[in-house]
């Protein structure tokens, strides 16, 4: 296991005060804070090796492709992937609408009686399947889809203790794709991506995964998510903002009509038309962003250098800690698995009679940032019948003692709101 | 540093809040949602007898937006547009002043507890946002101050 205490040193922020209070960070689930290590990186890139890459023939030129590939090369290896199989994209999201827009300009391309890969074909009659706990990036894009091609979206429902409730007949043979979060950013759930990824293969259709809260909390091999594809971001996982990845298996990226289109991404351009490079550049138009792409593989370096093990455990632990602290409190009502089974490290709970928002800020006074609201998963708020709740995310910096002063926030709302209601009364 | 946010008068809007679901007959209304914390407000504008504005409200939220929507509808009950305006111009206006505002008492009584607010860029839609609904219920319904419907008519 490794010293929290001592890799706390590494992130500056941490040692500031908010509020005139020392910060307590909990809010690694909406994006983590990034050490000095990758800030160095990004740094070194562009005070000695800057220029653009995959154009010009000069040194700078090659040693910043060169050291854009070999970012690309240890990102794949932190999650067992092949190197051609993983395309950068700004963040989670586009890697997301990447492949929606692969059906839907496929599918525009079918109307034209043009040759594509009937894979990606979709219409009436067809049907999407996401669930109930997705965060928006990954039920938006496919509701557009559906609205753009007559498809039908379909979603497994949420039992009441959080978990995926797997009625079968939501995938069937009118199921073209199916599209997963591992880990809820909202319940914390980890779900059975491999077995829903076989119920979509067994009736033909791809599936993909969203790795945003997995990937930086818990050790991840592509290869045993059964899936086509997944996508997640850097910033979550301490690099920087403006990269996230798309992974997906060569056969399907290299069909797959482009997104962006434009330089870099080309075979042949003519005046009548072009013909497309092979993946991953067939998905990467114009100048990419070198710097971060660096600083995410240094931030993959400095995991592996913790061990994602000792990550996921180290979590594993302050979850447990939270939701036996949490359990504790007269009218906090935690939404999302009680336990520690198939459970991430995101907790959001609720408390009688205040709202998340005024939990947040009373937190907040304290020092304690966490996130309130729906967390981008509006549909899963409304499944708990609560309009927001509060959320706890903790990472790698984090202990327990983190969790006592956001327990201490928590009753210091609940007193102040208490307090008043005397005072009113 | 949190008493400078939740004023007692906040609080009390809150927990008892004034003019919430009452009946009156509807000429318009405006349903507004605050996306990033989901937030929503209903309100329903009417014209009394008098030509004064009928103000009504549902919604649910946090404590800044219920109490604004409760203080709001105290303010705003009763006033004729043109007595609406000058109040509704001076939430908004201290609502934009980041805290450097002192505000004055005798156009926006309880609303003054608000000032605090403008110190959290966060939470301002939550203050304004039965506001911005008001608005726009006044607009569907065409009662509007004179002057705001002049400047419109141009």
């Amino acid at each position: 296991m490794f010293d929290v205490e001592k890799l706390r040193a590494d992130f500056p922020i941490l040692s500031r005060t908010v509020r005139g209070v020392p910060l307590v960070y909990l809010d690694s689930g909406a994006t983590s804070q990034k050490p000095s290590q990758v800030l160095d990186a990004e740094r070194h890139f562009y005070e000695n090796s800057n220029a653009a890459v995959h154009r010009g023939a000069h040194a700078l030129a090659e040693e910043a492709t060169d050291a854009y590939e070999n970012a690309r090369l240890t990102i794949a290896n932190f999650v067992g992937a092949q190197v051609e199989e993983v395309v950068f994209t700004k963040n989670a999201t586009e890697g997301i609408n990447l492949v929606a827009y692969a059906f839907s300009n496929a599918t525009d391309k079918a109307r034209q009686g043009l040759e594509v890969d009937q894979r990606f074909v979709v219409g009436p009659g067809d049907s999407i399947v996401v669930t109930e706990m997705e965060h928006h990036a990954n039920l938006v894009p496919w509701q557009e889809l559906c609205a753009k091609t007559g498809a039908t979206l379909r979603w497994f429902g949420i039992t009441d203790d959080g978990r995926l409730d797997l009625e079968p007949g939501i995938i069937d043979s009118t199921t073209k794709f199916v599209s997963i979060v591992h880990q809820s950013n909202l319940l914390g759930t980890i779900n059975p991506v491999r077995e829903i990824m076989d119920m979509a293969h067994a009736v033909g259709a791809l599936g993909m995964v969203d790795l945003c809260q997995s990937v930086p909390h818990m050790p991840v091999d592509v290869n045993e998510l059964g899936a086509d594809f997944a996508s997640w971001s850097g910033h979550k996982m301490l690099g920087p903002t403006g990269i996230g990845i798309l992974w997906g298996k060569s056969d399907l990226l290299n069909v797959m009509p482009p997104f962006l289109s434009g330089g870099s991404m080309i075979e042949m351009v003519h005046m009548e038309g072009s013909t497309y490079a092979p993946a991953p550049q067939r998905f990467e138009a114009g100048v990419p962003m070198v710097a971060q792409a660096i600083g995410l593989a240094r931030a993959c370096d400095y995991l592996t250098e913790l061990g994602m093990e000792n990550v996921f455990e180290h979590e594993q632990e302050l979850t447990a800690y939270a939701l036996e602290e949490l359990a504790k409190l007269v009218g906090v009502r935690v939404i999302g698995p009680l336990t520690n089974v198939d459970r991430g490290s995101a907790v959001s709970f609720v408390v009688d009679g205040i709202h998340p928002h005024d939990v947040g800020h009373l937190m907040d006074a304290k020092g304690v940032a966490v996130r309130v609201g729906h967390h981008c998963c509006w549909p899963t708020c409304r499944r708990f019948d609560v309009p927001a709740t509060t959320r706890i995310t903790t990472y790698i910096y984090n202990d327990k003692s983190d969790i006592d002063q956001a327990i201490a926030g928590v009753k210091s709302a609940q007193a102040f709101f208490g307090a008043s209601t005397k005072a009113s009364a | 540093m949190s008493e400078d946010l939740y004023q007692e008068i906040i609080l009390d809007h809150y927990k008892n809040p004034r003019g919430k679901s009452v009946g009156i007959v509807s000429l318009a209304q405006s349903y507004q949602v605050n996306p990033t914390c989901g937030d929503e407000v209903t309100v329903d504008v009417g014209r009394g007898s008098d030509g004064t504005l009928l103000v009504s409200y549902e919604g649910q939220g946090c404590s800044i937006s219920q109490a604004s929507a409760s203080v709001m509808s105290e303010l705003i009950n009763g006033k004729t547009p043109d007595q609406a305006e000058p109040i509704q111009a001076a939430f908004l206006e201290l609502m934009k002043s980041k805290g450097q505002l002192e505000p004055d008492e005798e156009v926006l009584e309880d609303a003054i507890a608000f000032a605090g607010v403008s110190k959290y860029p966060a939470r301002i839609k939550c203050a304004l946002i039965s506001w911005m609904a008001l608005s726009d219920a006044q607009i569907k319904a065409q009662l509007t101050a004179t002057a705001i419907t002049t400047t419109r008519n141009e």
